[in-house]
């Protein structure tokens, strides 16, 4: 474990000074352009950042997926200019079926999700309903243009010709979809801490009334609410990560759903308290926030939104039953070694 | 998140053995409490109930077998924990000597106060209270003005204390008292020092105060020169402020925090299966405790490293008691009155009317958030 840590350190100060040095509100406003961020993408790929997930013998670092939601928790903190946890989860479930991740940008499609950059990257991986995993070289592929209006990051679907390979995923289209919903949920977990980070500091210097506006309890109030959504969603977040370590993609579905319920809530109640914080300013095209704020709004919607997996861990506690309700609930990942 | 840390904690391997031992015990224990018992919770005093735990040695797990404990885990004990509080299980009557005033004791007590009160503790046989609250100081506990004056060998107690909760039942109190004048306004905090009260002293008046669902839940308690001896001093004259606030993150870390209404979930889930909209409310309310427990684990775990989690526990308490009085309007929305059996019924009216308390004991949601207001670095 203790080297996992370790790992995971390394890696999340690679990613937080990759996208402090190259990223930044210019990057994202230009992504929303529809411009690649081309300088990024090499940085990140000489890292070695898009196959952490998959195994050393396929080239990977065999990161884990508590250490991914990390890395991805740092993505978000700088509003995720890049589709790197797409493409690392791509080359996640490219290993698990049994084909080697290639360099490059692999694009993730999951069943009826648009897909991120889908024009930009240069592989795709396609999972469908069954659990089959279809590999697409770039040039075989139409796309349309389907870029999600409230973030405006750039987003295709496609139209495939013949594939590559194809593969089976052990844990079946379940995994691939589980997946794609922690990646957002950690996204909007690290896009929530940057922005409630973002308005402390405004509410400790904008001063009204002769001072600054952090030191009236009306504000101070509402931030609380805001750090403890954040907390939350990034517990959530870590549980679900922990949760897939141990019982694989599959059989994680009760805390990854969690996950993204919570985040998704986090985002609405937090997102909301960003905004009254910073008031008219935050308003603006100019200022920073919306670049944050739209993003972990948007990313509610990818790969389930809250209603979605709450209906689905809801129906499977109505059908358990009341008598079941607590100890299903301290069973998930007790005994047996907490595995 | 500017100093605030949640790191995962597992439950301890003995978890799934303590469950089924408590499981077995609490079906057996609780199979006639009625729904009104299981909506106060831990609220609930039952003496009869706190001797049997205490003779399964779930009181003072954590403590020195030579004061009566099990020198057991605080994650061991956190299962315990929530076992009782998952079935809403009147743990009253040992609940507040095993959170805080035991804990206290070990700390600060001399060790003739150890040897007194903590293996009675452990046996389910001394109820405490505690003694903060005053008509004129609530949130602002530290102006309080029940004062302890030098008297012959000890000290002599007037004054009042209200919203104690159960002292009417209870044998002592650990009170918060004022020992010596702020030296100004600003040095309010100084001067206090805690106190262990008898409960049956000449000069104790305590009349019960009901509540608004008609309970004798909390009390005012008059002092009239009541005498308590030097040997019930607690720790150190002048530190109380210090002492008490270091208690309020026991008080405020345990998952009696998210807890206190999940009983009615449980209670209303099987008649909510014809009801189209339930799913998705209660895959919410599942997510969300979910994730509170893992907060509350990783609360847990850091005061078993001997870690003071005081403004964690106050950002765990607060999402908590937003949750737990939550699921009752929640449950409400889904309930259709001609279809949901009068003991459910029944439950609801009554976690309806105690969720009130949730955010108000141990610390009110203002008091809390700006606790972690600071800790964001807002002044």
């Amino acid at each position: 474990m203790a080297e996992d840590e370790g790992l995971r350190g390394i890696l999340i100060e690679q990613v937080d000074r990759l996208l402090t040095d190259s990223g930044g509100p210019d990057v994202l406003r230009a992504a929303e352009r529809g411009e690649w961020p081309e300088a990024l993408w090499a940085e990140a790929e000489a890292l070695g950042l898009p196959l952490a997930l998959a195994p050393e013998a396929m080239g990977g670092a065999g990161l884990g997926w508590e250490d991914a939601v990390a890395v991805w928790q740092a993505l978000g903190r700088h509003g995720a200019a890049l589709p790197l946890a797409q493409s690392m989860v791509a080359a996640a479930l490219l290993a698990l079926a049994g084909i080697e991740p290639p360099a490059g940008y692999v694009a993730l499609a999951l069943p009826g999700e648009p897909v991120a950059w889908g024009r930009r990257a240069a592989h795709v991986v396609a999972v469908d309903e069954a659990g089959q995993v279809a590999f697409h070289e770039a040039a075989g592929i139409e796309w349309r243009r389907a870029a999600d209006p409230l973030s405006r990051e750039p987003a295709d679907r496609p139209t495939y010709g013949a594939s590559l390979r194809t593969g089976r995923l052990p844990g079946g289209a379940e995994s691939a979809g589980n997946a794609g919903t922690l990646l957002h949920a950690a996204l909007i977990a690290g896009a929530l801490e940057a922005a409630l980070d973002m308005a402390v500091d405004y509410a400790n210097t904008r001063k009204q009334f002769g001072r600054p506006i952090g030191a009236f309890q009306a504000v101070q109030q509402q931030l609380a609410v805001c750090a403890s959504e954040a907390a939350a969603a990034a517990v959530a977040c870590a549980a679900a990560g922990r949760a897939a370590d141990r019982r694989g993609l599959e059989g994680a579905g009760f805390e990854i759903g969690s996950a993204k319920v919570v985040a998704g809530e986090a985002a609405g109640t937090g997102g909301a308290i960003v905004h009254q914080v910073f008031a008219a300013i935050g308003f603006t095209d100019d200022h920073p926030l919306h670049l944050f704020t739209r993003r972990m709004w948007s990313w509610r919607n990818a790969a389930g939104a809250e209603r979605v997996w709450a209906r689905r861990i809801g129906e499977a506690a109505l059908a358990r039953g009341g008598e079941a309700l607590w100890p299903d609930l301290t069973a998930r990942g007790e005994g047996r070694g907490n595995a | 998140m500017p100093g605030l840390r949640f790191d995962l904690r597992d439950t301890p391997p003995e978890a799934p053995a303590l469950r089924a031992e408590l499981r077995t015990f609490l079906a057996e224990a609780g199979k006639d409490w009625p729904p009104r018992v299981r909506a106060y919770s831990w609220m609930g005093f039952d003496r009869e109930f706190s001797r049997e735990v205490g003779k399964r040695g779930w009181i003072g797990m954590t403590w020195p077998k030579a004061y009566g404990g099990g020198e057991r885990t605080a994650l061991e004990r956190y299962v315990v924990l929530e076992e009782m509080l998952a079935v809403g299980a009147p743990v009253a009557a040992h609940w507040i000597g095993d959170r805080q005033s035991g804990p206290l004791l070990l700390r600060l007590g001399t060790e003739e106060q150890r040897r007194e009160f903590l293996p009675r503790i452990c046996k389910g046989e001394l109820a405490f209270a505690i003694g903060l609250s005053e008509p004129d100081s609530g949130s602002d506990l530290a102006s309080l003005r029940t004062k302890a004056e030098r008297a012959p060998g000890g000290w002599r107690i007037n004054g009042r204390k209200v919203w104690t909760t159960n002292a009417h039942r209870c044998d002592f109190m650990i009170a918060l008292l004022r020992t010596s004048p702020p030296p100004d306004p600003k040095g309010k905090h100084q001067g206090l020092s805690q106190f262990l009260v008898d409960l049956r002293a000449s000069g104790i008046a305590i009349r019960p105060i009901l509540d608004l669902a008609g309970e004798e839940g909390f009390n005012e308690i008059t002092f009239d020169d009541v005498f308590v001896p030097d040997s019930l001093l607690v720790g150190k004259e002048g530190e109380g402020w210090k002492q008490a606030t270091a208690e309020l993150a026991f008080e405020r870390a345990g998952p009696e925090r998210y807890l206190s209404s999940l009983p009615l979930l449980t209670a209303a889930l099987d008649d909510l299966r014809d009801e189209p909209a339930a799913p998705e409310v209660v895959g919410r309310l599942l997510a969300r405790a979910g994730t509170l427990r893992q907060m509350s684990l990783a609360v847990a775990g850091m005061l078993q490293d001997g870690i003071t989690p005081e403004r964690e526990a106050a950002l765990v308490k607060d999402a908590g008691n937003d949750y737990e009085q939550a699921l009752p309007e929640r449950l409400r929305d889904l309930m259709d009155p001609a279809r949901t059996p009068p003991e459910v019924q029944e439950m609801l009216a009554d976690v309806t009317m105690v969720a009130r308390s949730y955010s108000l004991r141990g610390g009110t949601r203002e008091i809390l958030r700006g606790i972690i207001a600071r800790q964001l670095g807002l002044r």
